[in-house]
């Protein structure tokens, strides 16, 4: 390729060269290396360790001690006086711990008049025995007179006890389950009358004082709630917002302010969104306290912010040639943009209503102001009925001293970090699978 | 007539209008003038202005007609006096509604008693639970009450369906070939559009007015002075309604605390975050941006609540039980401190402040690293003196808008941070914060006029005032910023 | 540590021109090939670089010319897709061996990029960069010194010596791009190279850019890539003539524009493609 014959060629004489520091710069560009590697492995290796200890102390709560008894249901406990055919009440008012008390001490082949004895057996089941057989004796009156074998619950200092969290070498009268509970327990368990089964109850109990009855169903049902209304509401007025910013609106000052403020909205702490629905949705139109409604509607003005500035971006992804096109063949600017934008956008929409939801499921600080940390033992059955939300009662049960207690706070922040994963997950696959280069 | 009835009704005649005008309009399809717009416009236009006028008077009607009941009550209630036994007319006013929606559970054939001693009993077989003074002299009001809401109830209906009636009637007059029933449809759908988009402005306006008026409210008891420099927070609570014992509102301890906490938590948090933005944008390869974004995403998406126990639940501890074995003896870091809240609030603001700055990292032009890199810089150098200082006014919006999350973060401090308002200056003592007494003074059953309860919106309105400043002037230099590299 | 100030460098340069200064190859490429991921964008280049003279890289767009020029300094290492195969040589030295250090190889191959992309700094700034990160000035005065001299060969001098300190962002696009050529010069790099450095001027621009290359000449060797055959006529001593990846032809100037031996070279020269 060269005209001129390699043989002629003069060779070049190095040039002559120059320190320029580069064993030092060097070092420094190695040091900087590592200190990016480090802060994100600091982030990436907390995140572990806060997952792994919630885990840890939570993963237990989704099993429940109980123990099961052949529950003779007996006309004479029951229903002393017989008169449950005229005054219904009868069957609510029963003993029925009495029951479980009686089939308990018959199992462990204690004589039921040694009092000492008998005594030392309190504590041992929940007192949710009570709900538990009035509800199969409410169910099916007819029970009354058979035997039935029924899981009753174990208390939570014994379930404690029987998953080994309670340190059996700290001397009796400092701990909260006695030698002799222990023994039952052992004989029970080697009888195989006591055992481990799934906590239904974890997902299904409302609010109760007694941590091995209390449950997170209130908490779902209200959560529910409050996303299906921030859905309805942030999603339609969130995108229509959106179109007028991006497709229609001309830039001027009312233009100026609404963006300023949606941005701006984006990033007012969540709590102020809390007194805002305590001072106008209950003070001044009067709404109830407590409500999922009322929780509805503040995640909603705490979310449309996060979807209006998902669903412009979306929007504005989607390139002019398509305007023009539409626009082209007479449609009206109405009709571009919802049968044409609003189409190729709705991914980018969906991935910023996913995020949008899952902060509001996991907000907490503007529910506490509009009463949502209540004691709430029903299922609510419309939005308007006082309900939680699910980070609402882990604060709650944070707040609670016993230790059975804060085995369940951390099953439900289990719960709650699985449904925020899998929301965050989706959004960040559907981002990917709908990556559009135009 | 209860207004969702009323609103069911207005529904059904829009849905009638619809049908009808696409009918109608339909026969015109075939003729010989082409029609302007398609049937189905027609329709659409026909059902708004049957449903749209009629709401909008149902709207107002109901709300007017709260205020006038408002007055009412006002006028009819007794002159007070000195030893009125209700704590203020607005009390007086609520405990009479109140009364007047239980009375309407009852059946309108039992005979009210006299007294409220009597009523109770038969208020609570319905379920309706009513607070305890409620006065005898009250009964006769609310059933007064009633009444008048129940006359302007039809009236307000009948009002609501003949206009919903005349709207359709008027829509279905209008359609003709040339009709042009498709822009009328669009030009509502743009109202509908802007009305949308003005409800940034509403939240807006309606967290200053609201905040502002319990504020002057609280102002009318504490002097702003001893609010905003007092030093001593000391609400002590009240009984409701008793007025008598005043507390002290400072604000200075609480503001030390939040700006304190926040400062630890800047301190973790924007070191941290930026070098992994710069590593990610910089360094990294295709496959560990893969791994690791997705993974600060999810970081980002943990509530803050989880945070807040992991701190209080875990870490506060353990810090705790470290410092105890360190000295030997008396544990030097408390359970609640302003370390140990700052420190977690801090690792949850690294993907917040790690995702801002690689966003401004990315906007920084190609050509600018080539510049660098051409002339013979390391990477590092390249970063440290070309990019980062080119970086430089996004980054620092990227601080202001992380720093105002960090002094509104609420449910960190609440748990982590201890309610006692402390003036300290040792990190390892606990602190309180704004956020926190905003909790504190508005969760249990408190008496919402008093001082104790309107602090919070005070605090709330100082809060909102100080993150504004920040959001918007953040804002501004991104914006700005944003604009330089187009 | 030797500090080259600006005079022994041209010294040294200058023996060299005296013995023999035509004939000597400063850079070599020998069988360059490119990948951008799977994709080759350039297929075996053999081309001489030759010590100070001005070579010009020429044809059609997307026809591998500024790849080339981009291997020169390896700026391609910073694309992560990009693979360059076969062998480039500095004075002899394979530019790609594991020892030879990038960081030190730019700063002897310097370049100057299409956009002009002075950084957000004071114009007095952006000169003293390279010298400032090669630890080429011990003192002030020394770094007062290269960036006048620089600022001078640059021949931007007289337009800025009142507003050193003002924002390089601020000059106009032709001065920007003499302000970026200044802060190659500055840290007196053997070889610059330039990817269409008037593309993004006004004619009146691109006449004060191509007087300076000219100059430059004198002093350092220049690789220059254009599009417009004009300019590679008026400014450069060899032409290398690029198209789909492949070199067609390289010789003098002269002779390429008026009696070129490829085809494809005279159609592209009297605008049949291109």
């Amino acid at each position: 390729m060269t005209d001129i014959p390699m043989d002629t060629m003069v060779r070049a004489a190095a040039h002559p060269r120059r320190d320029i520091g580069l064993k030092a710069r060097y070092a420094a560009e190695r040091r900087f290396r590592i200190y990016g590697g480090l802060a994100i492995s600091v982030g990436l290796a907390f995140l572990a360790i806060m997952l792994i200890t919630i885990v840890s102390k939570g993963y237990t709560a989704f099993w429940q001690t109980t123990v099961t008894l052949p529950i003779n249901f007996d006309a004479k406990m029951i229903d002393p006086s017989n008169k449950r055919a005229t005054d219904p009440s009868v069957l609510i008012k029963a003993n029925y711990p009495k029951l479980a008390e009686s089939a308990l001490i018959a199992k462990l082949g204690i004589d039921p008049s040694n009092k000492p004895m008998v005594m030392k057996l309190k504590g041992f089941l929940s007192e949710g025995a009570r709900v538990q057989l009035r509800d199969i004796v409410a169910a099916d009156p007819s029970v009354i007179g058979t035997t039935r074998d029924v899981n009753i619950l174990a208390a939570a200092n014994l379930d404690s006890a029987f998953k080994g969290q309670i340190d059996l070498s700290v001397e009796e009268a400092r701990r909260k389950v006695s030698d002799q509970q222990i023994a039952w327990m052992n004989k029970l368990k080697a009888d195989g009358v006591m055992a481990e089964h799934f906590n239904t109850g974890l997902f299904s109990y409302g609010a109760s004082s007694r941590p091995e009855t209390s449950g997170m169903g209130v908490a779902i049902i209200g959560s529910f709630y409050m996303m299906v209304i921030v859905l309805l509401l942030a999603l339609p007025i969130g995108v229509a917002a959106s179109i007028y910013l991006e497709e229609f609106a001309k830039k001027n000052r009312l233009t100026d302010l609404i963006e300023v403020n949606i941005n701006n909205l984006a990033a007012v702490p969540s709590i102020v969104f809390g007194l805002l629905g305590l001072a106008v949705f209950i003070n001044f139109l009067g709404m109830p306290r407590s409500a999922a409604f009322v929780g509805g509607l503040v995640l909603t003005l705490m979310t449309l912010p996060t979807i209006i500035i998902a669903t412009r971006a979306a929007l504005a992804a989607v390139p002019p040639s398509i305007r023009s096109a539409a626009l082209g063949l007479g449609a009206s600017k109405m009709q571009m943009v919802f049968h044409h934008i609003l189409p190729l956008a709705a991914p980018g929409i969906l991935t910023g209503t996913i995020i949008g939801l899952a902060r509001a499921l996991g907000e907490t600080a503007p529910l506490l102001l509009i009463g949502m940390v209540a004691f709430v033992a029903d299922y609510p059955t419309t939005p308007f009925d006082p309900a939680t939300a699910l980070p609402v009662q882990i604060y709650m049960w944070a707040n609670e001293a016993e230790r059975a207690f804060v085995e369940r706070m951390s099953g439900a922040i289990i719960i709650l970090l699985v449904f925020l994963m899998a929301m965050n997950i989706t959004a960040i696959v559907l981002r990917r699978r709908f990556e559009r280069r135009w | 007539m209860s207004s969702l009835l009323v609103l069911a009704i207005v529904v059904a005649i829009g849905v009638v209008a619809f049908l009808i005008g696409r009918q109608r309009a339909a026969a015109h399809e075939n003729g010989t003038v082409k029609p302007h717009s398609r049937a189905h416009y027609h329709g659409w236009w026909a059902f708004l202005l049957a449903v749209l006028p009629a709401l909008l008077l149902l709207a107002v009607w109901n709300i007017g007609s709260s205020f006038y009941l408002d007055r009412h009550i006002h006028a009819v209630l007794p002159e007070r006096t000195a030893d009125s036994k209700v704590a203020s007319e607005a009390l007086d006013v609520s405990l009479v509604k109140s009364l007047a929606r239980g009375l309407r559970q009852l059946d309108g054939n039992t005979a009210l008693p006299a007294t409220f001693a009597e009523l109770q009993p038969l208020l609570a077989a319905k379920g309706v639970a009513l607070a305890s003074d409620t006065q005898d002299y009250m009964i006769p009001i609310a059933v007064e009450t009633n009444k008048v809401q129940g006359m302007l109830g039809w009236f307000g209906a009948v009002v609501t369906l003949a206009l919903s009636i005349a709207g359709a009637l008027y829509a279905l007059r209008q359609i003709a070939p040339r009709a042009r029933a498709r822009n009328s449809v669009e030009t509502l759908m743009l109202w509908g559009l802007l009305a949308a988009s003005t409800i940034a402005i509403l939240t807006t306006i309606g967290i200053v007015l609201s905040m502002l008026f319990q504020t002057i409210t609280f102002f009318e008891s504490v002097s702003p002075i001893s609010f905003f420099f007092g030093t001593v927070w000391d609400p002590r609570f009240a009984d409701a309604g008793s007025g008598g014992s005043r507390g002290q509102f400072g604000l200075i301890p609480l503001l030390a605390g939040t700006l304190y906490i926040a400062a630890v938590a800047l301190l973790v948090a924007v070191p941290i975050g930026l070098m992994s933005a710069v590593y990610m944008a910089e360094y990294a390869s295709a496959k560990v941006r893969g791994v690791v974004k997705p993974a600060l995403e999810l970081l980002a998406g943990i509530p803050t609540i989880v945070y807040g126990i992991f701190a209080v639940v875990t870490l506060g501890p353990f810090l705790r039980d470290l410092s105890a074995a360190l000295t030997g003896g008396s544990p030097f870091i408390q359970g609640q401190s302003i370390f140990t809240a700052g420190l977690v609030m801090g690792v949850m603001l690294i993907p917040v402040v790690s995702s801002l700055s690689d966003d401004i990292i990315t906007a920084v032009p190609r050509a600018m690293r080539d510049g660098s890199l051409g002339l013979g810089a390391t990477r590092s150098e390249t970063i440290k003196r070309v990019i980062l200082p080119a970086a430089l006014p996004g980054i620092v919006g990227a601080i202001l808008l992380t720093a105002s999350r960090a002094i509104g973060e609420t449910m960190i401090v609440v748990l982590a941070a201890g309610v006692a308002a402390n003036l300290t200056v040792n990190p390892f003592e606990a602190m309180t914060t704004i956020t926190v007494k905003i909790v504190n003074q508005l969760t249990g059953d408190l008496e919402f006029n008093s001082p104790q309860t309107l602090v919070a919106f005070a605090l709330g309105l100082t809060l909102f005032a100080l993150t504004l400043v920040m959001n918007i002037v953040a804002l501004y230099i991104v914006r700005k910023y944003r604009e330089q590299y187009e | 540590m030797n500090i080259m100030t600006e005079q022994s460098l041209e010294n040294a340069v200058g023996d060299k021109m005296n013995a023999k200064s035509n004939e000597v190859i400063k850079m070599r490429g020998d069988k360059v090939g490119v990948f951008y991921g799977d994709k080759q964008a350039l297929f075996d280049v053999n081309l001489d670089v030759r010590l100070n003279q001005v070579t010009a890289l020429i044809g059609p767009s997307g026809c591998g010319k500024s790849t080339f020029l981009r291997c020169l300094n390896r700026m391609n290492d910073t694309i992560d897709s990009a693979r360059v195969t076969g062998k480039i040589t500095l004075d002899e030295e394979d530019i790609y061996d594991k020892n030879i250090d990038v960081v030190e190889l730019r700063a002897r191959v310097g370049m100057v990029f299409q956009k002009p992309n002075p950084f957000p700094k004071s114009i007095y700034e952006n000169v003293a960069y390279g010298p400032r990160i090669h630890g080429l000035a011990k003192r002030k005065a020394d770094m007062d010194q290269i960036v006048e001299s620089s600022l001078k060969k640059a021949a931007i001098w007289n337009e800025v010596k009142d507003r050193l300190q003002e924002p390089g962002t601020g000059l106009s696009g032709g001065q920007q791009q003499r302000l970026c050529i200044a802060r190659a010069i500055a840290v007196s790099p053997e070889v610059i190279l330039m990817d269409e450095p008037c593309s993004a001027l006004d004619p009146i621009a691109t006449a004060r850019v191509e007087e300076l290359i000219d100059e430059l000449r004198q002093n350092y060797t220049i690789v220059i890539v254009t599009h417009s055959m004009q300019q590679a006529a008026r400014v450069s001593q060899r032409t290398a003539m690029f198209h789909l990846g492949y070199l067609v032809e390289e010789g003098a100037t002269d002779k390429m524009f008026t009696n070129p031996d490829d085809k494809r070279t005279q159609d592209y020269i009297t605008g049949r493609f291109g």
